[in-house]
């Protein structure tokens, strides 16, 4: 190889490489992406059944119900406007409680939000940036309940 | 008082770098006399920040309230190493580590490198002086980690409990040395840049700061994510989690760096390619900081969530970058065309490995970044989560893993030998694996399967660069190839058993009960309130058994009050074959306990390969640096015979 082809051939190579993993990405993303709703999004019929989204809001107060098998709880989340009921098989994470921000991963089946995963803030000050507007909005809301 | 003086000691730094820049600018325009004080002043210039940093540490030792960090991070109950670790345990603080081992680093530039030109080595310094300055900018005008409280609070707020492990002690210092060792490569890629002196010496002066920073990054992503799996409760190892990506981002361009800087060194060869993967690999560094401490990204990384500081950031990054990208765009054509190669050489083995780790590296940005992206266009948030990652980069790692095995046994140049020949008993062992799997487990999936057959191959394949010559006369650097590629095996193989075989059980039990996962049988026996020195816990005593003798476990569910949150600490039992992994959960009404418990057979190996690669790493530093003290003793000896 010459020299000059061979920076030629490097250049067209690291072009290429970079070409595959844009398209790669791309169609991994296509298929793979998961959106997040709130639960007013939810009961305005923005998320597809079935698909794989994420869920964001805070635990209802008062809603939280453990099963008789002891491991599957149900509870909502609500974003002060609309509430989501979710079912969820699993041991909830350290932050999980009744008034707190929580985000579920899994998927609506006939009304109902399926979990996969809970996610639940990491601390008093620590908040998901996902739910920073809607605690302030449910925070107004609380205040008109009052 | 001492907050004051670290604050002072911080302005000075920051001043002297300033100078370090002035007098950059005029060595290029001039003449290098001029920049006779800079060693000096990066040597000052680190001390200064070394102060400012032991300053930190000194207030968060003494719990003094009166320091705003202190009080909202720190609390004088804690035990006395977290206090400690706490000040580095929030945003200000972990930002002033970051620019003292940055400026740390230029003073050991300064003294140590000797084998680059002189007008590079000053050009270099100035140019890590330039990073040093944005960042003193940034903690002194958006985050400085000196500032008073007054009143002064009778106590503090505490730090997040989850932080509240040896870990914290250990994880984010060894990540931060490895993001920053990488700013010398930088560096040392912008004085060439900037003289055109790309040459075999400069890649010999960079190598030692990519291998040191290599190793580093290499530990700390391991032992985060042994923490991850042990603290979190979870029992994964891995999430894909953006901070964690953020890591890994460095670590892959790192690795590319690692060893195209190898391929210039020895044949002077790749020099653009090798100059544009130093600029990306502290890039990814900075950008890994920008996505941790902006407060973009939801994780337990993120500190404080505060627009300004995000944007200062994001400035800093955008100017470094880009300033570095326009430098490689105006100077990198006009670099001389490195010593020509053959299509099968070592050298073509390296640009392949460069390649598919920089599509790998690509696919990581593009998953990461796109949801930042998504949101900033069109607001809808989404989230791009494991399945992409392992469906995209997956199967690269595995062709990854194969070419690991093939490149080594390539000779420079050209290759004249039949290496192919050498493949067959890897060949061989790796397709005894395969069908090992597929009759043994025919029910696991294709891509752990696929890691068992490339983990097989890559370990036999590995050693043969040992075993072609006397193992004892090869050189420390060959066996730390072996060593880290072999580890790539190890780890693999450990990561596919981990897919494959992996049982889970979630159950509810009482007090005599007993639930089995894989081949144990694990029964409640007990559960007692129990309390550390800043919570209190309930403790579950399990009893599991497979055969032989049993085995006790006590994972604990604690509470912390400052700040109130509620912590599950696993209890793993590690046997050579796999470990038993329990969780005790909440208790249920009825008066049972959740227990979450998995089998995971030779987990441990992932970690263990982990360790592997920054050993293999760590060998080949400590032989390229014994080679660089004996040279430089037999030149002096020569040296001295000749003028005696």
């Amino acid at each position: 190889m010459k020299p000059k082809n061979q920076r030629l051939i490097l250049a067209s190579a690291a072009l290429i490489a970079m070409l595959v993993a844009v398209l790669l990405a791309m169609w991994g993303l296509r298929s793979q992406v998961s959106y997040f709703y709130t639960p007013a999004e939810i009961a305005s019929g923005k998320a597809k059944p079935g698909k794989a989204v994420r869920l964001g809001g805070m635990v209802e107060r008062g809603s939280v119900q453990r099963q008789p098998d002891g491991v599957t709880i149900r509870f909502a989340l609500t974003d002060g406007r609309a509430r989501t009921p979710v079912v969820y098989r699993g041991i909830t994470p350290d932050l999980f409680r009744e008034g707190s921000g929580a985000v579920a991963e899994g998927r609506l089946q006939n009304g109902t939000f399926v979990a996969d995963t809970i996610l639940a803030k990491h601390d008093e000050r620590y908040m998901p940036p996902e739910l920073g507007n809607l605690s302030a909005e449910h925070k107004a809301g609380k205040t008109l309940e009052k | 008082m001492i907050a004051e003086a670290g604050l002072a000691a911080l302005w000075l730094a920051a001043g002297l770098a300033a100078y370090q820049f002035v007098l950059m600018i005029l060595t290029l325009r001039s003449r290098l006399e001029v920049a006779r004080p800079m060693r000096g002043v990066a040597v000052v210039q680190g001390v200064l920040a070394l102060v400012a940093f032991a300053m930190l540490l000194l207030v968060f030792a003494r719990s003094d309230m009166s320091v705003a960090l202190v009080f909202e991070n720190s609390n004088s109950a804690k035990p006395f190493i977290y206090k400690v670790a706490g000040a580095w345990g929030n945003h200000e603080g972990s930002m002033l580590m970051w620019v003292t081992i940055l400026a740390v680093a230029g003073a050991f530039v300064a003294v140590f490198s000797r084998r680059t030109t002189e007008r590079t080595l000053i050009t270099a310094l100035g140019s890590q002086a330039i990073l040093a300055l944005g960042f003193y900018a940034f903690l002194l005008i958006a985050s400085n980690p000196f500032a008073r409280l007054f009143p002064t609070p009778p106590d503090g707020q505490g730090l997040n409990p989850l932080l509240q492990d040896p870990g914290l002690a250990f994880h984010p210092p060894t990540l931060y040395l490895g993001y920053v060792g990488l700013s010398v490569a930088f560096s040392f890629a912008v004085g060439a840049l900037l003289t055109g002196e790309v040459d075999s010496r400069l890649a010999r002066a960079m190598r030692p700061w990519v291998l040191g920073a290599w190793v580093l990054l290499t530990l700390g992503i391991t032992a985060g994510s042994y923490w991850a799996y042990y603290e979190l409760g979870w029992g994964g190892y891995w999430f894909w989690d953006p901070v964690e990506n953020a890591s890994l981002m460095p670590w892959l361009a790192a690795t590319a760096l690692l060893h195209s800087v190898n391929v210039l060194a020895a044949r002077s060869a790749l020099k653009a390619w090798t100059m544009m993967l130093a600029v990306i690999a502290f890039s990814m560094s900075m950008v890994g900081t920008f996505l941790v401490r902006s407060g973009i990204l939801t994780s337990v990384h993120a500190f404080a969530i505060d627009p300004e500081r995000g944007t200062f950031l994001l400035a800093l990054l955008a100017m470094y970058v880009g300033a570095a990208f326009a430098l490689f765009a105006v100077r990198g054509a006009t670099l001389k065309e490195g010593a020509p190669f053959e299509l099968i050489s070592r050298e073509s083995g390296l640009v392949i490995n460069n390649l598919l780790l920089s599509v790998v590296l690509g696919i990581v940005f593009l998953g990461t970044l796109y949801p930042l992206f998504v949101e900033a266009l069109s607001g809808e948030k989404l989230s791009v989560g494991a399945p992409y990652f392992n469906s995209v980069a997956g199967p690269l790692a595995l062709i990854l893993g194969l070419l690991v095995g093939i490149g080594p046994l390539l000779s420079w140049r050209r290759e004249r030998r039949p290496v192919f020949k050498q493949l067959t008993i890897p060949a061989l062992m790796g397709a005894s694996a395969l069908a090992i799997t597929i009759i043994l487990a025919p029910s696991i999936a294709i891509l752990p399967r696929l890691g068992f057959t490339v983990a097989t191959f890559l370990a036999v394949a590995s050693i043969l660069p040992l075993i072609a010559r006397n193992p004892l006369r090869a050189p420390l650097a060959t066996w730390g190839m072996v060593v880290a590629h072999f580890g790539i095996a190890v780890a693999l193989s450990g990561m596919a058993a981990n897919a494959a075989f992996t049982s889970e059980r979630l159950g509810i039990a009482k007090p005599g009960d007993t639930l089995s996962v894989g081949p144990w049988l694990v029964q409640l026996q007990d559960l007692t309130p129990t309390a550390g020195k800043n919570y209190t816990a309930t403790e579950a005593e399990l009893r599991a058994s497979r055969g032989q003798g049993p085995v006790t476990l006590k994972p604990q569910t604690r509470y912390f009050s400052d700040p109130p949150t509620e912590t599950n600490e696993a209890a793993i039992r590690t046997f050579w074959n796999g470990q038993l992994y329990t969780v005790v959960g909440k208790a249920d009404p009825s008066g049972g306990w959740q227990l979450r418990l998995w089998w995971k057979p030779f987990v441990t190996l992932i970690w263990a390969g982990g360790g592997l690669i920054a050993l293999g790493g760590a060998l080949a530093l400590v032989g390229r640096l014994w080679r660089l003290r004996r040279r430089r003793q037999v030149s002096a000896d020569w040296r001295k015979e000749r003028y005696a």
